[in-house]
């Protein structure tokens, strides 16, 4: 008997036909682990839910039946479904830091996950938490119950969650993104319990991920989903060395891979909204091997290797590596045109009390770093959550006043603050942030948004502006239509090209990019690295690139510098350090990045 | 527009939005239409009780209850409209200021204020009136002053939730001068809030006059006023009661179809009437 078996399951907007899932079918039997992958907004974590008997408010399940262990979740009673969830089938959360409740001790969480279904006296109980506790190699697995979710690392509280999914022993266990926001050193830690945990119990996985390198890693099949549909499911090692669906190849290709210099391939258009999708196959308008017949939506069928597809023209040759213009050499000599020397930044200064009892002060966040940036060089900046690369960002954009060294600007010192700044030095350096949800105001059209750059930098006329907002639009691969518009109705990659040409807008000679892709989906990720090597390229502007995904760096980066602890490890062109690294933090860097392997490379396993 | 629309559609907010034209018409109209002189005195019909000449009564001075229900609103809502306009802007302009500034100005300056609002308003009203006398001209700065505090904190947490965002750091990076961020930034985003919160504001401060005028703080007589009526006519209740209850029905129709009306807009607006904080 399947442990799983959904057919046909549709879940449309309450009220209408919007599909955010359409037709999918999925079966899985014991101790079989299937992956989901796609990227935001293509329905993997809404038909997760469903699996689940979840379906979120303003959804409606309008065909197709779930059974979970032979039994239809559309008929059961809700009693039947609270004795399935937990004991039958468990969910780990996509946000442990959101799922645990902040202010009860994690053991008393645990042992209440527990006494849903189990009516053990306390004193099992307690064995029990320390037991799964040490299960998902939380330190001290005795002591760490009594600890509150804020006094855990982001690790250890999925730890947690995952422990608190174990409680009463599934046999099915769904993951919804289990590593995204974690460092990936941290990754690859909880990647190996649930690898350990599948081989030590039997369970079965289904597991949800934008990124398919986690797939790879935990699954022995993995099924894509494009705008709401299952366009193709292979085994892992299959899908991801001959994918036949072109969307599937194209989201392959986009991903950046350390080993290959270059950047990856984006692809054309965006997807439809959730829902949105119009007739015929949704991936057509961005598919080179389009043709009449897309028209018609393909359906699901089986492929010899037992695998399916949906697809009119798939492509079942090998998947060759594409790489486009990628990473110069070394970079022409010549006066850097930002020099940081010794820079040292600490959060809080020592308190009053710290101070007259001579106790040490607090660890800077930055320590002593120095670093150049060449004129029309693009350098990284890598590390991991809190090792102070965004933190240096902000002390040369003025933003975050260091306690010591100094940075120059052309030789010019640059004052440690951005109020003490002149409006020249100002306008010669920009930033650019990590989220573009955040770092555009909601209120204001795009046009009012390159406004600001130019009147305050060049006092430009309204004509003038809407003439450079107009060639900066197009600059960044954008439609003049879109200068009308609000953040709110854009894709997310379309923000984050607003607030490049926003940037650009000041004609900098330096742009500091601070994570600018991490919360982009990976195909959008490529197109916007490809726009940041062309905009810096073609106007010889200089790049500060923090990012703490090494394999994007190594796309992107003339040369990189690895921080760690507030210390720059190791730097040097980015073929050499990426290649050959020297120091064993950037090893490790490089050693947890998740490889897709290649058609030839026969290393690679499964689980 | 489309929030208009949106208040509308719920029966509450059309409501409200109806009550609060009609008192707002009928203060601007009621010169025109008045039925009898408010203030002239007739010994011969004290304390009548309604009939088709005078449909509300008459009060212990022979006067006509509906002229002075229609007219004793107005100065209540000048004063309550003036003091409303101070309260916001000086409020929204220091709570605005502290939020972006933040650090050591933001504590010292809020426990200022905290310092200011622990003396009771009512106290301070009652110094100012008695060296400047009633009248709207004593009353307008006080009231725009002392609510004008709490519009501090409501400003402030609100513009919290806005300064820490990327887009005004974005606008620091590139220098744009305190005032422009102030304006461009940060306003637009907690204008929606604080609409909310001047209706608010709004009702609070005519139920004030009205108490201040019960008390005989407010406004002067003879001018006929809601509070003053309900003062003048507490003590013939029980042989009376039309002379207390006309004046209260129309007050508290006011302060109901006010916050019936902010309740409909917060909801329209996505805003949470208690904090000010955007909830959609």
């Amino acid at each position: 008997m399947k442990l799983l078996d959904a057919q046909d399951l549709t879940i449309c907007r309450s009220g209408s036909d919007s599909a955010i899932v359409s037709a999918a079918s999925l079966a899985l039997g014991p101790g079989e682990t299937i992956g989901i992958g796609g990227e935001s907004g293509c329905g993997k974590s809404t038909l997760l839910l469903a699996l689940m008997g979840i379906v979120k408010p303003g959804l409606t399940v309008t065909g197709g039946r779930v059974h979970i262990s032979g039994k239809d979740l559309a008929t059961i009673s809700d009693g039947t479904m609270r004795g399935l969830r937990g004991r039958f089938v468990a969910m780990v959360p996509q946000s442990a830091a959101m799922a645990l409740t902040p202010t009860m001790r994690v053991g008393a969480q645990l042992a209440e996950a527990m006494a849903v279904h189990d009516a053990s006296p306390p004193g099992d109980i307690a064995a029990h938490t320390t037991a799964l506790f040490e299960k998902v190699r939380l330190p001290e697995p005795d002591r760490i119950g009594k600890r509150y979710p804020h006094e855990l690392s982001g690790g250890q509280m999925q730890r947690v969650a995952i422990a608190m999914a174990l409680a009463c022993r599934p046999k099915l266990l769904l993951l919804d993104e289990p590593t995204t926001g974690l460092d990936v050193t941290t990754q690859a830690g909880i990647l190996d319990l649930l690898g350990d945990l599948r081989r030590e119990t039997g369970m079965a996985m289904v597991c949800v991920s934008h990124d398919i390198g986690v797939l790879a890693r935990l699954t022995d099949r993995v099924a894509v989903m494009y705008a709401g549909r299952i366009v193709e499911e292979r085994p892992t090692a299959t899908l991801l060395t001959r994918p036949a669906h072109p969307y599937a190849r194209a989201l392959l290709a986009s991903v950046p891979r350390i080993e290959i210099p270059g950047l990856p391939p984006s692809i054309p258009g965006s997807p439809p909204p959730p829902g949105m999708s119009g007739p015929g196959c949704a991936f057509a308008p961005r598919c080179s091997r389009a043709h009449a017949a897309c028209e018609q939506v393909p359906t699901l069928l089986p492929l010899p290797d037992g695998g399916r597809i949906a697809c009119h023209a798939p492509d079942h040759g090998p998947q060759a590596p594409v790489k486009g213009p990628g990473p110069r050499g070394a970079p022409e000599a010549g006066m850097p045109v930002i020099a940081v020397r010794n820079l040292v930044v600490r959060y809080r200064r020592a308190s009053f009390l710290a101070r007259i009892t001579r106790q040490r002060p607090p660890d800077p966040v930055v320590a002593d770093v120095s670093l150049t940036l060449a004129r029309g060089e693009i350098l990284g900046l890598v590390g991991e959550s809190g090792s102070g690369k965004s933190t240096i960002l902000r002390a040369i954009a003025g933003l975050w006043p260091p306690s010591a060294g100094n940075i120059t600007l052309d030789g010019a010192n640059l004052p440690a603050r951005v109020t003490a700044r002149d409006r020249a030095a100002l306008r010669r350096v920009q930033v650019v942030f990590q989220n573009p949800d955040a770092s555009l105001n909601p209120r204001h059209t795009v046009r009012e948004i390159l406004a600001q750059p130019l009147r305050l930098y060049f006092n430009a006329n309204p004509a003038e502006v809407e003439a450079r907002a107009r060639s900066l639009i197009a600059d960044v691969r954008l439609d003049p239509a879109h200068l009308d518009r609000r953040p709110a109705q854009l894709s997310g990659g379309e923000r984050q090209r607003v607030a490049l040409a926003r940037a650009f807008a000041a004609e900098p000679d330096v742009i500091l990019c601070d994570e600018v892709t991490s919360a982009l989906d990976v195909s959008v990720q490529a197109s916007v690295l490809s726009l940041i090597h062309d905009l810096c390229h073609a106007r010889g502007t200089s790049c500060l690139f923090v990012a703490h995904d090494i394999a994007v760096v190594a796309a992107l980066c003339d040369r990189v510098a690895v921080l760690h602890q507030g210390r720059i490890v190791e730097q040097g062109p980015a073929r050499s350090v990426c290649s050959i690294p020297e120091h064993p933090f950037t090893r490790s860097l490089i050693g947890a990045v998740h490889r897709i392997p290649d058609v030839h490379d026969n290393s690679f396993r499964v689980g | 527009m489309s929030v208009l629309r949106a208040v509308l559609s719920q029966p509450s907010g059309a409501i409200g939005v109806a009550l609060v034209t009609g008192h707002v018409a009928l203060a601007l109209l009621s010169p025109v239409i008045l039925p009898h002189d408010p203030i002239a005195q007739n010994a011969d019909l004290i304390l009548r009780a309604p009939s088709l000449t005078h449909p509300f009564g008459t009060d212990r001075l022979g006067r006509d209850i509906l002229s002075r229900a229609m007219l004793g609103g107005r100065e209540a809502m000048l004063i309550a409209t003036l003091s409303t306009l101070i309260a916001m802007i000086w409020g929204t302009a220091v709570g605005l200021f502290l939020a972006l500034v933040g650090g050591r100005t933001d504590t010292y300056v809020m426990r200022i204020v905290d310092a200011l609002s622990s003396i009771p308003g009512i106290l301070i009203v009652m110094i100012f009136v008695a060296a400047l006398g009633v009248g709207p001209a004593a009353l307008i700065p006080i009231l725009g002053y002392s609510y004008g505090l709490g519009v501090v904190y409501i400003a402030r947490a609100a513009a919290l939730d806005f300064v820490a965002r990327d887009f005004v750091m974005s606008a620091q990076a590139r220098g744009h001068a305190r005032t422009i961020i102030l304006l461009r930034e940060v306003l637009p985003n907690v204008r929606d809030s604080l609409a909310v919160q001047g209706a608010m504001q709004w009702s609070w401060l005519l139920l004030g006059v009205a108490s201040l005028s019960f008390l005989g703080l407010g406004v002067a007589p003879p001018t006929p006023d809601w509070g003053l009526m309900i003062a003048d006519a507490r003590g013939v209740m029980p042989t009376a009661p039309w002379a207390v209850l006309w004046p209260m029905a129309m007050l508290s129709s006011l302060i109901v179809g006010v916050n019936l009306s902010a309740d409909a807009f917060a909801k329209a607006l996505g805003v949470d009437r208690q904090t000010g904080v955007r909830t959609a």
